[in-house]
């Protein structure tokens, strides 16, 4: 049970199940992760994976099948959410109807027994943080999306808590509004130096705000890392399927090399001898040249082009269909003609070993 | 040109009928509402307006107590149905189901399955027992009676009202330290009000309304308005019926429009 | 499940148990234990001024279809009470088509206005829906009685020279049941009609259906969960009916509530009051059940 100093919140070996008997669903399957004290982390997956279910967890609106979890060093599994440093904003942000702006945002406070004076002034901080200020006295049912969401996120705010948990909080959202708050929310943690665990499905919004990311499916965490370790160093197939765009290619292991159906061999540094193997390179780390400079030969299916770049999707002698992304020449014309034969050459590093 | 256009949704002779029903419907209501300012007994003169009959019902001691039963008996039925059907209703919703929630269920709403007056001389004969042993009269069986069979009637609106609420409001108070004990008293329970009120006014009109029930149950001397109407009917007609019908036709409309305001906006 | 979660569980009921409690207290002293007492006074002697003797007996129930005859101490058919409960039976029944012939295109009316009309449509349906029954058979007294609006105005215009008997007769009966008991069967067709998707008359049009096909084809057997429910809802309160056939029936067309209560005032017979009474409860309770039945099928079904 023991954990590092700089350790948030440490959930060891949680599982939850759902129902009971044959029809439980286990939407938690042995999950442990540590948070680190002060950082923006990402809970993302696919809808179902179990991302809400753990957030719920750590706030205690759900209780573990097994497993404990911890705040700073203490246990906090079976404590009731009133009594846990922890405060949550919601998806559909719960904004209490029959309350004002301002009521809302002091609930907590008010809750917690702090003196008036304290609440008033703790409350308009919280207001001019999100710049709310001008709006303390209208009901919530008046405000915009985009307000009730600055709302939502001063009320949990406010208290001060240890961990900010965000729900998907930014899903009701259309695209501008959603982009503003993103910067919004990263200035917001910066500001305050609290924990945010933040709850998503969208991987541009992991990628861009995060410190730190666990990728989760089927109620396993698959990967926990950096954007920059998880989009260049994904660990299994699932993980760099869901990050990003990918081309797999998949073979024997001989040598260190990948030996294709068609006979064609590549180096990839760090492939585990022996069996079948996975790789992948992502399309922007492909290199297209004359047919006998690569060292696999493909032919160019079909061009689509796309702006700034063009996609070039390529059939391998051995039929794998993979994809290209060419930056586009100033002329737009990349060059290439569908049908034409080319050779393929990888960036450095660009081929990785995954597992399945 | 005539331009004539074809609605999918009109069927030949719809519009007539429904027109025609809520003629009937109104007609003889109406007629009893405008007879009751008649100065003139019967209903085939009319005299003059006047508010004789009102005058006369408002005079009568018999209607005035059996007003005051009424109102006590509403009231109190009102308000015992409405809290205890308040409670059944947050026991009985939003939770994780329960063995035996569908007995809950049935009992709740075995009022309105049983036919009146099976309830009627039901309790008839185990008050006639009780009366009989303790001797003890009053107006405490009338209300006993009246709130256990109004306890649908405040249970159904009030338990719309709370499934329609977002149980993450709640889950939102948890979060910010509050106990259960002041989630309930400053999220859900403002927050069902509306259901609570209208609860109670559905409860205080059916209580106000009933007839059979009250008829078996009562007492000597303890009329409400409805079985005083229902005794003066098997008697001379005079528009003084009229006039309290009025009365309490004027209460209904009013609680109805006040209950439909209550939840027609749900906020 | 966790000790933890098994606690949430079993608290979780236990408060669903303990909230509900009041509620259920209440109905049994009051509604439902009541009822048992009926169900043992049904099998007792009948006392010589009302109430009962408590001496084992199934007269009460016996006496529902026979009597028996005091000088040969044989049983003949009970004639009195079948003419009451086939009176009951048919103009319950009666009740329930006529509401539903006007019923049905009121509904349909009503939820084929524009929205904010519908919503004072529904108000006006309403508002007799909860006026005192009392109050509406007076009203309709009023209108059908010797001297009442009906006859008053016919005899002025000069259509009839005799006023009309209609008043304390079976059709007095029916016309005031119809007319007390059409918003029961207006509100829960409209609610059927209200989720009736209409664009689905438009593909039947596209499909060459007539007026008529489309009511008969598409409507009437997509509404028909409502019109079992308002055909329960008329039939079950008009078989149980006691005020309209006191006041309209004027003591002499009774049906079965009348006979109920006369059992225990001026009958004495309180056990044949008894079983009539339960009688009249397995009716209700069978056609209730059907209903709740057909409901939950419909519910699967979509």
């Amino acid at each position: 049970m023991s954990v590092g100093a700089d350790t948030a919140i440490s959930v060891q070996n949680v599982v939850k199940a759902f129902g009971q008997g044959a029809a439980a669903v286990r939407a938690l399957d042995d999950v442990s992760v540590d948070i680190r004290q002060g950082e923006f982390f990402t809970l993302l997956g696919p809808s179902g994976c179990g991302k809400t279910t753990l957030l719920r967890l750590i706030a205690g609106f759900e209780m573990p099948t097994e497993g404990v979890i911890l705040l700073d060093g203490a246990d906090i599994t079976n404590l009731p959410p009133n009594k846990r440093p922890v405060n949550t904003v919601f998806q559909s942000y719960a904004l209490f109807p029959h309350l004002t702006v301002a009521q809302n945002v002091a609930f907590g406070l008010q809750m917690l027994g702090r003196p008036t004076a304290q609440v008033k002034a703790r409350t308009d901080e919280m207001l001019a943080l999100v710049k709310l200020d001008a709006f303390a006295d209208r009901k919530v049912s008046q405000l915009s999306g985009g307000q009730q969401q600055r709302v939502a996120l001063a009320r949990a705010l406010a208290p001060a808590p240890k961990v900010l948990l965000l729900d998907e909080p930014l899903s009701a959202l259309d695209l501008k509004l959603r982009q503003a708050m993103q910067i919004e929310l990263k200035r917001l943690q910066l500001e305050t130096g609290i924990t945010f665990v933040f709850v998503t499905h969208d991987q541009e919004e992991a990628l861009t705000m995060s410190d730190r990311i666990a990728v989760m499916s089927n109620g396993k965490i698959q990967q926990v890392g950096t954007a920059k370790e998880i989009y260049t160093r994904p660990k299994n197939r699932f993980v760099a399927n869901f990050i990003g765009e990918t081309n797999f290619l998949t073979g024997e292991s001989q040598d260190g090399a990948l030996k294709l159906a068609s006979g064609e061999s590549i180096a990839v540094p760090g492939l585990k001898a022996g069996g079948t193997a996975t790789v992948i390179v992502r399309p922007e780390q492909l290199r297209l040249g004359a047919e006998q400079e690569g060292v696999l030969k493909a032919k160019v299916r079909t061009l689509v082009y796309f702006g700034t770049d063009t996609h070039c999707h390529l059939a391998l002698s051995d039929g794998t269909e993979i994809v290209a992304r060419l930056q586009s020449p100033a002329s737009g014309d990349a060059g290439l003609a569908e049908g034409q034969a080319v050779g393929i050459r990888f960036a450095e590093g660009a081929l990785q070993a995954v597992e399945e | 040109m005539a331009k004539s256009s074809f609605s999918v949704s009109s069927l030949p002779g719809f519009a007539s009928i429904a027109i025609f029903a809520f003629v009937v419907l109104y007609l003889p209501i109406l007629t009893l509402v405008v007879y009751s300012f008649n100065s003139e007994v019967t209903m085939g003169l009319w005299g003059e307006f006047s508010l004789d009959w009102y005058a006369k019902a408002w005079a009568n001691e018999r209607v005035k107590d059996a007003t005051l039963n009424s109102l006590i008996i509403a009231s109190c039925a009102a308000v015992i149905s409405t809290a205890v059907a308040t409670m059944a209703a947050l026991g009985t919703t939003r939770r994780r189901h329960f063995k035996g929630q569908t007995f809950i269920y049935v009992m709740i709403n075995q009022p309105l399955m049983v036919p009146e007056i099976v309830t009627a001389v039901s309790l008839l004969i185990l008050f006639g027992m009780i009366k009989q042993a303790t001797g003890i009269q009053g107006l405490g069986y009338l209300i006993l009676a009246h709130s256990a069979f109004c306890i649908p009637f405040a249970y159904l609106p009030i338990r719309a009202r709370l499934e329609g609420m977002d149980l993450t409001l709640e889950t939102a108070a948890a979060d910010l330290y509050a106990s259960p004990w002041e989630t309930f008293r400053r999220v859900t329970l403002p927050l069902m009000m509306p259901g609570i009120i209208a609860g109670a006014m559905l409860a205080f009109v059916v209580s106000l309304d009933d007839v059979v029930i009250t008829e078996f149950v009562k007492s000597a001397g303890q009329d409400t308005l409805p079985t005083y109407m229902l005794g003066q009917l098997r008697r001379q007609l005079t528009p003084e019926i009229n006039a309290i019908s009025a009365g309490l036709l004027l209460i209904t409309v009013l609680m109805l429009t006040a209950f439909f305001l209550l939840t027609r906006k749900n906020d | 499940m966790s000790p933890a979660e098994e606690n949430v569980v079993r608290t979780s009921a236990r408060n669903g148990w303990l909230l509900s409690l009041p509620a259920l207290v209440l109905l049994a002293v009051a509604a439902v234990g009541p009822l048992l007492i009926v169900a043992i006074y049904s099998f007792l002697t009948p006392g010589t001024h009302g109430n009962v003797v408590w001496d084992f007996s199934t007269e009460g129930w016996s006496q529902i279809l026979w009597s028996k005859d005091i000088f040969t101490d044989s049983y003949v058919w009970a004639d009195a009470h079948l003419t009451i409960l086939w009176r009951s039976i048919k103009l319950s029944l009666m009740t329930t088509i006529i509401t539903f012939v006007v019923g049905f295109p009121t509904a349909w009316f009503i939820a084929t206005r524009p929205p904010k009309a519908r919503a004072l449509w529904l108000f006006l349906i309403t508002i007799p829906f909860w006026t005192n029954i009392l109050i509406r058979t007076y009203a309709i007294n009023e209108m059908i009685r010797q001297e009442g609006l009906i006859n008053v105005i016919l005899l002025k215009i000069g259509v009839i020279s005799e006023p009309l008997h209609i008043i304390y007769t079976d059709v007095a009966i029916f016309i005031g049941m119809t007319y007390v008991y059409l918003p029961l069967m207006v509100l829960p067709l409209f609610a059927a009609i209200d989720r009736f998707d209409m664009r689905m008359l438009e593909a039947g049009y596209d499909l060459y259906a007539s007026r008529w096909q489309i009511l008969r084809r598409i409507i009437l057997p997509i509404v028909k969960p409502g019109i079992i429910a308002g055909s329960i809802l008329v039939f079950v309160p008009s078989l149980g009916a006691y005020v309209t056939p006191r006041i309209l029936g004027g003591g002499k067309q009774m049906m079965i509530g009348n006979l109920i209560d006369m059992q225990f005032g001026q009958g004495k017979n309180w056990p044949l009051g008894a079983a009539l009474s339960l009688t009249l409860l397995v009716i209700v309770t069978v056609a209730l059940l059907y209903y709740v039945k057909v409901a939950n099928g419909e519910k699967k079904n979509g």
